[in-house]
């Protein structure tokens, strides 16, 4: 009998590390009809998080599925690819990624065939990091690991496109430099729902790579959209538009007032970074770890006002 | 995400808090040896404070200020001033070249930091002799993170030149006064998005001030400071007067701009 139990411990042992290297299917939430959303974690990327830190979906028409955002990393992608033939044997015609951050395209890999879409500047801004990226990404998951990680987008939206995945038109638009240089949204017109990648911050700190101005005003564009909700980058799956704003407007605004009063009365960077946005702390996760880069990014960029 | 470089300076931090838990490997006594052979450099602790971040936010936005007590430097008229960054791949981040009878020698501006490293100003006195001040700073890849929040901006506006005076600031009055240049003070180590190379290195070489025709700082650079250099300084105008910057950078473009300092009321 104990032979047996050995026996039955040593094939569950040997099935679960088999299973083990195939991806598990990311979970996912239909947040409106044929509209998948994975929750990304408000981490930084480690091996147990698979780098799974961004909201990334997919969206299903009657011939086509197109990915928004691919993951942290190529293990994420290929679980969201599981993810998505759990519910439906269409092919991944489009990846969409929404700018360049690591979070957001490190799934690419995963989805050999599809068109990768992306902002005219984005093949640019990824290639510019790629090193930095490799190099980031193979401390968190080995040496080698980010072998062929980086696929870059061929497919380039300068101002706005459409593409049809059957009965369904997603709505593409690039934005004037915001977030990053590379910022995309895509608007289901189906269920009216928003995708406004990084564009959106809610609950994670918001991290200006752009243009603090620049973000603002995409704010303010983003504003006239109607939706019924959005998926931002960062935060729930889904949130209710366009109040899903507001937080990261009243912080933006806050770091612009108060950078813009210290130039005036002649401080520096370093009294900058030490003493504004404090007041915004506890309403952000990961606070401690961006704000004060945050405020050397919009300091540099407003001292030339 | 700034994901990822996070984890990276979390990572980098943890090794190098181990690395000098055991010892620090110091550069400095070869480096000194090599830019200033043979010479004495004295403690400069008594009138030099220089600050940085303890642990900067941006690797490559670090600032730097070198502060000196003027009260407490009689007899010690500043000549030239040295930036080094001891464990940069260019260690000597800048040189500061002071004519007679500059009232107030310091200096703010912001550089990059490659790794967890001792800052050395070494500040020359007219008489020969030399001296030394220290500060040391937890960053890491400053000279390979990549450049340009935006590129289309950047190339827009090169060679821009701000100069930021006190509204206050009046004849025979020393004011602090800021610099800023807009340049991507490319390293040669930051990577070239289409040909897959390195960007080579196009960074700011020399800046010369003058106030009334008469020098005020002359600024040699190298790639260790920022993208968009930034230099403040003091000034003490003896009268209104044309302030006149240029700058040049290692690719030979030449910028110029002049203004009226103080301005005219």
């Amino acid at each position: 009998m104990r032979c047996l139990a050995v026996l039955v411990i040593l094939l569950t042992f040997l099935t679960a590390r088999a299973r083990a290297d195939e991806p598990a299917s990311l979970p996912v939430k239909e947040i409106a009809p044929g509209v998948y959303v994975h929750h990304g974690v408000h981490e930084e990327a480690t091996v147990a998080n698979e780098g799974g830190i961004a909201n990334i979906g997919f969206v299903i028409g009657d011939a086509a599925v197109a990915v928004i955002d691919s993951g942290g990393s190529p293990m994420e992608g290929r679980a969201l690819l599981k993810a998505i033939r759990q519910v439906t044997a269409l092919p991944v015609r489009y990846v969409i990624n929404t700018h360049f951050h690591p979070d957001h395209v490190m799934g690419n890999a995963a989805f050999a065939g599809a068109e990768i879409i992306g902002h005219k500047n984005l093949p640019m801004g990824l290639l510019a990091r790629r090193a930095t990226y490799v190099a980031n990404y193979e401390v968190v998951f080995g040496t080698g690991s980010a072998k062929d990680a980086i696929v870059v987008p061929t497919h380039l939206v300068a101002d706005r496109e459409s593409i049809d995945l059957g009965h369904r038109v997603l709505e593409i638009r690039a934005f004037p430099t915001a977030h990053t240089d590379s910022d995309l949204i895509v608007i289901d017109q189906s269920s009216k729902t928003l995708f406004a990648g990084d564009l959106v911050f809610l609950e994670r700190t918001p991290a200006i790579d752009g243009s603090i101005l620049g973000w603002l005003k995409a704010i303010a564009q983003l504003r006239q959209i109607p939706a019924d909700r959005v998926v931002p980058g960062h935060g729930p799956v889904t949130a209710p538009w366009p109040a899903a704003l507001d937080p990261e407007q009243a912080y933006f605004e806050l770091l612009l007032r108060d950078i813009r009063k210290l130039l005036a009365d002649g401080g520096s960077l370093q009294q900058a970074t030490d003493t504004i946005g404090l007041a915004a702390r506890g309403h952000w996760r990961l606070f401690d770890s961006y704000n004060a880069r945050n405020v050397t990014a919009a300091y540099t960029e407003l001292e030339w006002e | 995400m700034l994901a990822f470089i996070r984890t990276v300076f979390a990572a980098v931090a943890l090794v190098l808090i181990g690395a000098s838990a055991q010892a620090y490997d110091d550069p400095w006594p070869d480096l000194q040896e090599a830019l200033f052979p043979g010479k004495t450099l004295a403690s400069g602790d008594a009138f030099i404070r220089i600050t940085a971040p303890e642990r900067a936010y941006d690797a490559a936005v670090v600032p730097l200020a070198i502060d000196f007590d003027l009260a407490k430097m009689q007899g010690i008229a500043v000549k030239t001033m040295t930036l080094v960054i001891d464990k940069n791949p260019a260690p000597v981040a800048a040189v500061f070249h002071y004519p007679d009878g500059t009232a107030n020698p310091s200096i703010g501006t912001r550089v990059r930091v490659n790794e967890y490293t001792n800052i050395h100003a070494v500040v020359e006195a007219a008489d020969g002799r030399l001296f030394l001040a220290t500060v040391f700073v937890k960053a890491a890849g400053g000279c390979s993170a990549p450049a340009n929040k935006s590129v289309a901006d950047a190339q827009e506006h090169l060679g821009d030149l701000k100069l930021k005076v006190p509204k206050e600031a009046s004849a025979d009055q020393p004011s602090k006064i800021e610099l800023l240049i807009r340049h991507p003070n490319f390293t040669g180590m930051q990577m070239d998005q289409v040909t897959r190379n390195y960007v080579p290195a196009d960074f700011i070489q020399t800046v010369n001030i003058t106030h009334d025709g008469k020098p005020v700082l002359s600024i040699e650079g190298n790639i260790s400071l920022s993208e968009n250099p930034a230099f403040d300084f003091w000034l003490k105008p003896k009268s209104q007067g044309v302030l006149r910057v240029n700058a040049e950078d290692s690719n030979g473009r030449k910028f110029e701009r002049v203004w009226m300092v103080p301005a005219a009321s």
